[in-house]
């Protein structure tokens, strides 16, 4: 029994109690709440696109060959045109951007290395990711659409001004897949006798496909929400308009935006309408990026 | 042992020439391309500068120094942005005040407090505030959200009527469109980008002195306080720069809620204006001096966002260094 008293005290090893305490559980408090005021908003944007949204979208309201005036009220006619604008001035812009991006990023991590010049590159990529879409828009509005009068306004030049949106987020997001396929396979092939070129091709960027597609994804996911590149470069037109190299076309945030500022309630309902197809069209692209890394990424951090 | 070297077998295709000389044109074609698609992205920055400063320079001769005066009139021929400047950084920095306590917090609690498993959801959920397109925030802000906020500036304005500061700055709403829903929306759209890059820089935090604050008794606030803070404060010191730059560049939202009235007003809740609003809502319509001066705007908007990112990414990238080598 005695034995049992004159045993050691433990050391007390749980977190100071008192005001420490106290301040510290308030803190983490803190750190929880501020991810909440993130979701309230987020929560409610996305709840009331689809509560106004959803009863508005359907087959006839995709596909309608024009857009209605703004006066008129809802039921007539859809989004037909911004849906076909959207998709082919994306398309375009990413079949310009991508290859690009990528072929910059493979300047930047395989040929720069450690140089000044790659170093500068990269450097104004990132600078690039911060310049204001409207930048962009009036950019190619004088460098191209001026060139060309009243035709100037076609999908070609709305797709250059995403493009170029583009390019320096997929040449980071591909630069940074680069970086972290192995050295080993690129010395393997160098000794079996091949050149840089063929190494890069058929060793290194297959090795990093699945995290370059992803990336590409959420660059167009961001391209497709973008309104102000296409203002002065596609113009908005409310009819149909299939040749994306020829005449001004519209597309979908575009719509949004012109509807937004309406004070018709029918050009409301197709505002949500547009704003749940296109976030539909965002989410659907970033899902597929989460599926493509998590299939084909072979190298993850 | 020089004899060795003279019998070699491949010797006719000329052994004595340097290895890159050696290289097969497909080769070099190819690096040459990489090379041209690196530089584009200079290229465009260069020709961004020179073709809207070409658009814009008969606002320059036209106006002088007065394009630094607040009177924007189209019909009067007047053509001075102050107005819009000082709106863009009203806005920029109410978004920022308001998006970079809890962006930290989001970065403090997916690093410090939740297991990495766990914190893969909540960054999915940050991103998906990216992934809402600016307009969808306009088209909520000016319909849902505006009109909501002005009952609470309503509100609020009553609360203060009279009082020394906050008088002035929280009176007289017109409407729910004003510099501070402008700034509101903006701080959503910018948290998923300041929280990452937080994120990015406190991860960089070595977990010794993580645990060796922790060994002295540190609570988890004491021990962000000095082991995970100062290592940090560099880095997010740049992000939050880097969300600047993304605040006073956001166009389609802003010009949606921010009210449109060219003004400068130390009342928040007051409808004003920015730069990249004016040059959305009025580009289409304007001719002469009136484009031109929009051009400028964006010249100067381009400008003042090229050098607050190059500030960010510098301060950023020679943080990381420092850390690498530290």
């Amino acid at each position: 029994m005695s034995a049992l008293t004159a045993e050691p005290q433990k050391a007390d090893l749980r977190e100071p109690a008192g005001w420490r305490r106290t301040k510290s559980r308030i803190m983490t408090s803190l750190m929880v709440l501020s991810f909440v005021v993130v979701i309230i908003p987020l929560g409610f944007v996305l709840w009331t696109v689809i509560a106004k949204g959803a009863s508005v979208v359907g087959w006839s309201f995709w596909t309608s060959g024009t857009i209605p005036p703004n006066t008129e009220p809802l039921g007539l006619g859809g989004i037909g045109p911004a849906i076909v604008g959207t998709v082919e001035i994306v398309a375009l812009a990413s079949a310009m951007a991508v290859p690009l991006g990528v072929l910059g990023a493979i300047y930047i991590n395989e040929y720069g290395g450690r140089g000044v010049l790659a170093r500068i590159v990269r450097f104004m990529a990132d600078v690039m990711t911060g310049v204001p879409s409207i930048v962009m828009g009036l950019f190619i509005f004088s460098i191209w659409v001026l060139h060309f009068g009243t035709n100037g306004f076609s999908g070609l030049a709305g797709a250059f001004a995403l493009g170029c949106l583009m390019l320096p987020i997929v040449i980071r997001s591909s630069e940074e897949m680069l970086k972290l396929v192995p050295d080993s396979l690129r010395e393997g092939s160098y000794a079996l006798g091949a050149t840089k070129a063929r190494v890069t091709v058929t060793v290194v960027l297959p090795a990093a496909l699945g995290g370059i597609v992803s990336g590409a994804l959420l660059a167009i996911a961001r391209a497709a929400g973008e309104t102000a590149p296409l203002l002065f470069t596609i113009l908005g037109v409310q009819s149909l308009n299939w040749n994306v190299f020829h005449g001004a076309t519209t597309a979908l945030p575009l719509l949004i935006f012109s509807n937004a500022s309406s004070p018709y309630v029918g050009a409301e309902g197709r505002g949500w309408g547009a704003a749940l197809t296109l976030i539909a069209i965002a989410f659907i692209l970033m899902i597929t990026a989460r599926l493509v890394t998590a299939r084909f990424a072979r190298y993850a951090r | 042992m020089s004899a060795v070297t003279q019998v070699d077998p491949a010797g006719t295709a000329g052994s004595t020439r340097a290895l890159s000389e050696r290289r097969p044109l497909g080769d070099r074609t190819f690096q040459a391309l990489a090379l041209g698609c690196g530089l584009l992205v200079l290229v465009i920055l260069v020709l961004i500068a020179i073709t809207t400063s070409q658009q814009s320079t008969s606002w320059f001769s036209a106006e002088g120094f007065k394009i630094f005066t607040n009177n924007w009139n189209p019909s009067a021929n007047q053509f001075g942005a102050l107005a819009f400047i000082y709106g863009t950084a009203i806005t920029a920095v109410i978004a920022i005040v308001l998006a970079v306590p809890v962006s930290v917090g989001i970065a403090l609690l997916l690093t410090e407090v939740v297991p990495p498993r766990r914190a893969r959801p909540i960054v999915y959920v940050v991103d998906l505030l990216a992934v809402v397109p600016s307009v969808v925030w306009g088209l909520w802000g000016i319909l849902v959200f505006a009109p909501w906020l002005q009952h609470i500036y309503t509100s609020i304005a009553s609360g203060v009527n009279g009082t020394p500061v906050l008088g002035p700055l929280f009176g007289q709403p017109v409407s729910g469109a004003s510099f501070f829903t402008a700034g509101i929306i903006l701080a959503f759209m910018i948290t998923p980008i300041v929280t990452s890059l937080s994120r990015e820089v406190i991860a960089t935090v070595p977990t010794i002195d993580k645990e060796g604050a922790y060994a002295l008794g540190a609570t988890r606030w004491e021990m962000i306080r000095g082991a995970v803070w100062p290592h940090s404060q560099g880095g997010v010191v740049g992000a939050v720069l880097l969300g600047l730059g993304r605040a006073m560049g956001e166009t389609i939202a802003a010009a949606l809620v921010i009210g449109s009235s060219p003004a400068i007003t130390s009342h928040l809740f007051a409808p004003g204006y920015n730069m990249p609003a004016v040059i959305a809502n009025q580009f289409g319509e304007s001719t002469g001096v009136w484009r031109a001066g929009l051009m400028g705007t964006a010249v100067l908007l381009f400008a003042i966002t090229i050098i607050v990112n190059v500030l960010a990414r510098g301060i950023v990238e020679r943080n990381a260094r420092r850390k690498r080598g530290a």
